[in-house]
């Protein structure tokens, strides 16, 4: 046994009072979770703590909290990991001499807060996933029988379907936090489990009603904070642009927020040029210098342009011609990968990493000399994120 | 030490003194760049969401050249710009998980004689600082410590983010590194809120009132933090940070003012190289609007923006 601090953002709406901080110690094994710890001590120290959970071993989704200010599920974290990462190297970390701080427990972000920490899931995270219509819509009457799938097309759906609706990751999304009507990385995984079912049949209306919204599939800033915070391994983001790709390439869906634009200028600007060409890629991605939906951006943009030209940071021949081209290969290799037709994509959470043999001989010999933990934990963390799909089920073996 | 240097289109292109500061900072700690100049854009992730195997064919390209230059004598790869870095984290996972996919690419990198051999070291130079040069012997360059300048860091999603693809652990803080590097030179860590946040920069197109409000909000949490000024490892950043920074002050409705450093120019003015030299004076707010720092540090630049 060992005793952990645990310190706990307490908020209750009908005392008056603001949120403030409480700290309590709980005596428990290292290997237990921060969850036990809260629980213990709501048992043993005060009864009012808030928190929301029920099944206490990843599965339902319920504890999602915010553990030294990155969001977790709290019965998914052990005390002693979560009390090396408040000590030491974590994000935001004290400097060294500083008071070794407590394990901090707060509630999501991007949530309006019930009390301590419980979060109204309905008025950001359900009403999210509502908006994008996350059930089936097949196309003409349902078969007498049962949809028959290919096995792989399912394979394909499988990462988004891990999530458990935690709200981990709409907790940290930095669109949400400017913008609050975005749609969100949980919902937008959801949406792709439907864009990648091929038994759905309204794909193009789904693509079309996502990529139009302001604050739909282009409004996601591409910044991994909800790969980062997925406890599943549903890496959010990845399906996000998912959708854009299928969006832009399959259903050529040109959206009024520029996103199929500025995904084709850019790519045309590299496969022309080598390295980008600022210059043209602002203009291009509204519709090209002469477009109309160009013109006040362009005008807007002259002060920048002004200043950036006084100091120099541009030089008019650099902005106007084009000094660099690209190589030959360059170009090959995109006439080739372009003009085959069909994508090649390789998900790692499908078909796993590559067993390194030098790796797994060192295993093997850790765990001859008995000094294997690590070499199990790495399996069972292997396993855990789901990437051990034997070859066969692999969409791209 | 020999490296085979990526620089980047940013760096080149917008952010011109973001190359120019690399290349007079090298020197000075004993680094030889050779310019990988037949490399091409990494996609900074825009082409990776175009088509996956284009970004990493044109990556294990650019990973092959590198190759040939470490064959020479090079010791690693190295990046000055956290979105390269990370665009290029995200194909090397792919190409080193798979012989099968690397053999795939590899057939259309053969016509040009090139080969990705899987496992190729590739640091951007903040971690190139840390773990080759040693802080160490960054400490015992440093000519003109940076004293009572508060340094807010600003890291740029892709080198902090995703921590398993980066190699971030307990072992090899890299998520540290610039706080570290800060204080090394003799400046002051301001923590702020942003640090760690997104300069909002991927959306400026499709959504440029949501892509300019992140990049006002951090600026602004770094001046209530009292920060006399940000540094980035990543140009993308500081063009939304830096060259939008008059666009993002007014749609968050405070007046901001806050000077951003490229990585390569901080170490530069610790090392005793001139501000004008460091490219400072190409910059939109330009860095001598920090106040108790002008008379000492950077005096030679004009007046603020």
């Amino acid at each position: 046994m060992a005793e952990f601090t645990l310190k706990i953002r307490r908020y209750q709406p009908e005392s008056g009072e603001s949120a403030y901080w409480e700290e309590f110690k709980v005596d428990l094994d290292g290997k237990r979770s921060v969850l036990d710890g809260i629980l213990q001590a709501r048992d043993r120290q005060d009864g009012s703590i808030g928190i929301r959970c029920s099944c206490r071993a990843a599965i339902c989704g319920s504890c999602g909290v915010r553990i030294n200010g990155k969001p977790a599920l709290a019965c998914h974290t052990h005390l002693d990991e979560a009390e090396r990462v408040a000590h030491g190297v974590g994000w935001n970390a004290p400097d060294e001499g500083q008071e070794l701080p407590a394990i901090t427990v707060e509630p999501m972000g991007n949530f309006p807060v019930l009390k301590d920490l419980i979060v109204d899931m309905d008025a950001v995270h359900w009403k999210k996933v509502q908006r994008v219509t996350p059930w089936l819509l097949p196309e003409g009457p349902p078969p007498e029988r049962e949809y028959i799938v290919p096995p792989e097309s399912m394979i394909d759906v499988t990462q988004s379907m891990a999530c458990i609706q935690c709200g981990a990751c709409v907790s940290d999304c930095l669109s949400m936090e400017v913008d609050p009507l975005f749609i969100g990385p949980a919902a937008l995984a959801k949406a792709y489990r439907f864009v990648g079912d091929p038994r759905d049949g309204q794909h193009r209306e789904r693509l079309q009603d996502l990529a139009e919204d302001p604050h739909g599939i282009y409004d996601c800033t591409h910044c991994f904070n909800c790969i980062e915070a997925c406890p599943k391994g549903v890496a959010p983001m990845s399906q996000i642009m998912r959708l854009r790709r299928v969006s832009s390439a399959d259903y050529g869906i040109k959206d009024r927020n520029n996103g199929y634009r500025h995904e084709h200028a850019f790519v045309e600007n590299i496969r022309r040029n080598g390295i980008l060409h600022e210059a043209d890629l602002l203009p291009d991605s509204y519709g090209g210098k002469f477009h109309p939906r160009a013109v006040p951006e362009l005008f807007s943009s002259l002060p920048i342009v002004t200043k950036a030209l006084q100091r120099r940071k541009m030089t008019p021949g650099k902005a106007l011609g084009h000094p660099h081209k690209a190589p030959k290969e360059v170009k090959r290799i995109f006439e080739q990968v372009e003009g085959r037709g069909e994508r090649y994509e390789l998900n790692l959470y499908v078909v796993g990493v590559e067993e390194d043999e030098e790796a797994l001989a060192d295993n093997e010999a850790a765990l001859a000399s008995d000094e294997g933990p690590d070499a199990v934990g790495g399996e069972e963390h292997a396993a855990a994120a789901g990437s051990h799909l034997p070859e066969e089920r692999s969409p791209n073996a | 030490m020999k490296v085979a240097y990526w620089p980047g289109c940013v760096s080149r292109g917008f952010t011109p003194e973001l190359h120019g500061s690399m290349a007079k900072v090298a020197p000075l700690l004993d680094i030889e760049l050779v310019e990988l100049d037949r490399a091409c854009c990494t996609g900074a992730g825009v082409i990776a969401e175009h088509n996956q195997e284009l970004a990493d064919t044109l990556n294990a390209r650019t990973f092959a050249l590198a190759q040939q230059e470490i064959g020479r004598g090079a010791d690693l790869m190295m990046n000055i710009c956290s979105t390269c870095q990370g665009a290029q984290a995200e194909c090397q996972e792919r190409l080193d998980a798979s012989g099968e996919y690397r053999d795939h690419v590899n057939e259309l990198l053969e016509p040009e004689g090139l080969r990705y051999e899987k496992g190729i070291s590739n640091k951007h130079f903040l971690w190139l600082m840390v773990e080759e040069i040693g802080l160490e012997t960054i400490a015992s360059k440093v000519q003109r410590p940076l004293t009572d300048l508060r340094v807010g860091p600003f890291y740029g999603c892709y080198i902090v983010r995703p921590t398993d693809r980066l190699g971030i652990d307990h072992d090899q803080p890299r998520d540290r590194y610039l706080q570290r590097l800060i204080e090394t030179l003799g400046g002051t860590v301001v923590d702020y809120a942003g640090a760690y946040k997104c300069c909002g920069f991927p959306i400026i197109t499709m959504n440029k009132e949501a892509s300019l409000k992140q990049a006002g909000r951090h600026l602004g949490d770094a001046i209530d933090a009292q920060a006399d000024c940000l540094v980035t490892p990543c140009p993308l950043c500081h063009l939304n940070l830096d060259l939008q920074q008059p666009v993002a002050q007014k749609l968050v409705g405070r007046p901001l003012g806050m000077p951003v450093l490229h990585l390569p120019q901080l170490v530069g003015l610790a090392l005793g190289l001139d501000p004008n030299e460091l490219g400072m004076g190409k910059h939109i707010v330009r860095p001598t609007s920090v106040i108790d720092w002008t008379t000492s540090v950077v005096a030679g630049v004009g007046a603020t923006a």
